[in-house]
């Protein structure tokens, strides 16, 4: 049962996030300030992929809580990370962004850490 | 406005963007945290239960403060590639961990202040690089001539 929850959180995650990211570019740049989050609001309701996404959101944010019921944060927490691993593949290759060397090793210092912090 | 000025007003931008959500999941788990402390029934499988908890006003505060950070990092995602987000807002976990030591009395063994490093490295690293490498974001717009 663990293992099907963990799939579906980094099924989530990465679905969630790959669609917010794709459609948030598309959507142009946005500000923070209140007349940003109401133009926010009106994008959102615009694109249904964007509502998918964060749907997907959702799911994985029950999932963990499901999760975090039966097993330990130390388990949860490294298991659920595998999604930025896959995530920042999937940035390059389907979102096509480009990951320099330097990029790339800091995202892999942040895994390390991210696991040995879970751990 | 010369395009020097621009794009490093844009990339200023893009950090206080990521310090309010930083400020906004932080503020919104601890309050979240501390109402659920406060909420007597052990949450299940049953809505109702989840409904009532909301009625905290400190739960309250900390479910908009979480909406809000999700809007935030919305902005976010269309301001920096999701490989720049990423590792860059790791660095909650670096604020969990000092605002459990500070508030929270929690002990911190190395391992974990070892983990805390690697990441502010980490993300270090990640925000030196260039923050949108993809061209399909919208053009920023044309000063008037």
């Amino acid at each position: 049962m663990k293992w099907v929850l963990v799939a579906a959180i980094v099924f989530a995650t990465v679905l969630g996030d790959l669609l917010q990211s794709h459609e948030m570019k598309r959507a142009g740049e946005q500000s923070v300030s209140a007349r940003g989050f109401a133009r926010l609001l009106h994008v959102i309701a615009q694109r249904r992929l964007l509502i998918l996404g964060i749907a997907c959101n959702a799911v994985s944010f029950f999932a963990f809580m499901a999760l975090v019921q039966t097993e330990p944060l130390s388990f949860a927490v490294p298991a659920s990370s595998a999604s930025f691993v896959l995530e920042t593949l999937l940035a390059k290759f389907v979102l096509h962004e480009r990951i320099g060397a330097r990029r790339a090793a800091g995202a892999l210092a942040v895994l390390a850490g991210v696991i040995l912090v879970g751990g | 406005m010369t395009k020097l000025t621009r794009s490093s007003g844009a990339l200023l931008k893009t950090y206080l963007v990521l310090l309010f959500f930083l400020a906004l999941k932080a503020g919104g788990n601890s309050a979240m945290a501390w109402g659920m402390k406060q909420v007597p029934e052990r949450m299940s499988i049953n809505p109702a239960l989840y409904l009532r908890a909301m009625l905290n006003p400190f739960v309250a505060m900390g479910i908009a403060a979480l909406i809000l950070a999700l809007l935030t990092r919305m902005a976010l995602l269309s301001l920096a590639d999701l490989s720049f987000v990423l590792p860059v807002t790791a660095v909650g976990y670096v604020l969990a961990v000092f605002l459990g030591k500070v508030f929270l009395h929690e002990t911190v063994t190395r391992q974990r202040w070892l983990g805390t490093a690697l990441i502010f490295a980490g993300a270090a690293l990640v925000g030196s690089t260039s923050r949108n490498t993809t061209s399909n974001t919208a053009p920023v717009p044309q000063e008037p001539r």
